[in-house]
């Protein structure tokens, strides 16, 4: 179970006690932890209906929103933490949605597959996409519609003046500190407003 | 799925005047209501639906002549709001016609119908009607409000006047008041109602006449209103009535089924419907704006009673829904979340526009349901 152990780890980024708003909250799991484990609040965001009831089973607050129109809902700076886990590489609107997820939260969150992860370089040089456990799908049927790579998201968060204060990569439940462009599967970044 | 079977209707009697928003007073009046499941021995399942305008007291089951409630899809055994675990409460609200004191009844002050003389009620009064009958129930506090449409907007004023005695409000297909174009709609209404000959004023009781061309007329167009376009184009096109598909060449029969299938529901509800009613409850949706009082500001509408912030909202909006559409309901999202109220909100992908919120959709029920669940279990623990 490294994926709910990966969801501890950055579990574990979470302020006890913070706001948290989750974009692309899926059902809800997290934010559900986040309440019960350390006494935060907030809501979620989530697109797919199948989500949404989940999300509600979970007793979570899940505001159904399409990320691609922005976060126009929400004040600046109305959350202590904004996690953007799993989802950025589904967003056309990348830089715009990584530029409102600092407006909105004093600290965000994101974490994506990162394409640079070893295995996938192997597979590129090979001459075909990478299909792994991280990313599953085949070139012609992947959401992911952004893919990019560790190192590609700090270029990113420099570029909408966000300071990374932590970073690391995931892989096999545990936390890849050393080398995360080329040993981890996923990236995991907290970014806070220069 | 089990049935509610028929279910007996019931009058309550108030002999309290109800002050009014207007200043006004309701003299000593009755409300028709129902219930179906029990209430549990701590009064902590209790939940009130709420109508919109064409509705009444019977929600849900067969009423004594046989017909369903109007939300009969939603509410009963093992339905997303569950009389298994809940106890559900339909009332109808004062000024309506199906029950409850109305202008069809006989003014004490002058021994005949009120008729146009009936007080203009507001959203805010029949709240306050409703919470008299939750208190003569036995009932503290409610476990939720529901409410579709103007049933949604009551759901919404509970939380502001009686925020104390409402855990969770579940407001469907609302807004936070009406649209010009809404209000423009409404008063199209009515003119032809107030215009026709037979209206008399509003005393049309007494010469034995209802001014039946008017609602047929407020009636047509309040129902496009609340079908999508897209609905009306599939269900009827350009389709004629004419079997050969050849025109009549006339500007007074009728040619089109669209037209065929208007003065079909303009006939039939101007059949049961009272006319001063309609103007009653029109203009009820036309005031409620709870924002008016805070410089038209719905966050601090919502800001203004501490204990509004204990309540949890669940809001649903249909996409194709233009007389309340989600852009309605986000508003009042935004005003719950900048006040860091809990609040769900589900925008459900259906055709049907408006009507929807009466409708069986898998997705809209499965979120009811989902919150109901959750509300019941907040009720348990």
């Amino acid at each position: 179970m490294s994926e709910r152990r990966d969801l501890e780890l950055i579990a574990d980024l979470v302020p006890a006690g913070s706001r948290v708003l989750d974009l692309g909250c899926g059902s809800g799991e997290l934010l559900a932890h986040l309440i019960r484990t350390r006494g935060c609040s907030g809501y979620g965001i989530e697109l797919a209906d199948a989500n949404v009831q989940a999300a509600l089973r979970h007793g979570i607050d899940v505001i159904q929103l399409n990320l691609e129109e922005g976060l126009a809902l929400f004040d600046d700076r109305s959350f202590d933490v904004v996690l953007q886990l799993d989802t950025l590489q589904h967003l056309r609107n990348t830089e715009h949605m990584l530029r409102e997820t600092a407006r909105v939260g004093r600290i965000g969150i994101v974490s994506f597959p990162n394409f640079a992860h070893w295995p996938n370089r192997l597979r590129v040089m090979g001459g075909r996409m990478p299909v792994t456990k991280a990313l599953p799908y085949e070139w012609y049927d992947t959401p992911n519609i952004r893919v990019g790579t560790f190192a590609d998201f700090e270029v990113l968060a420099r570029k909408c003046g966000l300071a990374v204060t932590d970073s690391f990569g995931l892989q096999d439940g545990a936390v890849v500190r050393r080398w995360p462009n080329l040993r981890a599967s996923v990236a995991v970044f907290r970014v806070e407003q220069r | 799925m089990a049935s509610l079977g028929t279910v007996p209707s019931h009058t309550m009697h108030f002999a309290d005047p109800l002050p009014l928003s207007s200043g006004a007073r309701l003299p000593a009046y009755d409300l028709v209501y129902e219930t179906y499941g029990t209430l549990d021995a701590a009064r902590s399942n209790a939940v009130l639906v709420c109508h919109a305008l064409n509705a009444g007291a019977h929600v849900a089951g067969l009423d004594a002549r046989g017909q369903p409630g109007w939300w009969d899809n939603l509410v009963g055994p093992g339905k997303p709001l569950d009389t298994d675990r809940f106890f559900v409460i339909g009332v109808n609200n004062p000024g309506s016609c199906f029950g409850s004191t109305g202008p069809m009844h006989v003014n004490p002050a002058t021994g005949r119908a009120w008729g146009a003389d009936f007080p203009v009620v507001t959203v805010e009064d029949w709240v306050d009607a409703q919470a008299r009958l939750v208190d003569r129930l036995g009932i503290d506090r409610l476990a939720a409000v529901l409410g579709g449409s103007l049933g949604g907007m009551q759901a919404l004023a509970w939380t502001l006047r009686h925020p104390t005695r409402v855990r969770h409000c579940v407001a469907v297909a609302t807004a936070p008041n009406l649209s010009a174009q809404n209000i423009a709609f409404n008063e199209v209404a009515r003119r032809a109602i107030v215009t026709d000959p037979d209206f008399h004023g509003g005393h049309f009781y007494a010469h034995g006449v209802v001014p039946r061309r008017g609602l047929r007329v407020a009636r047509m167009i309040g129902h496009i209103t609340y079908l999508a376009g897209d609905v009306m184009e599939r269900k009827f096109g350009r389709e004629l009535r004419s079997a050969d598909g050849s025109l009549g060449y006339s500007t007074q029969a009728i040619e089109f089924e669209v037209e065929s299938y208007l003065r079909h529901q303009g006939d039939k509800f101007s059949e049961y419907f009272d006319a001063n009613t309609y103007l009653l409850i029109t203009r009820a949706l036309d005031y409620f704006d709870p924002a008016r009082a805070h410089g038209g500001d719905l966050a601090r509408a919502f800001a203004h009673d501490p204990a509004t912030r204990e309540v949890r909202f669940t809001l649903v909006s249909f996409t194709t829904d233009w007389r309340f559409p989600p852009a309605r309901s986000r508003e009042i999202v935004k005003a719950l979340v900048d006040n860091r109220i809990a609040a769900s909100y589900a925008e459900i992908g259906a055709p049907h526009g408006h009507d929807a919120f009466l409708l069986d959709d898998g997705r809209y029920h499965g979120v009811l349901r989902a919150t109901f669940e959750r509300i019941a279990a907040e009720a348990a623990s």
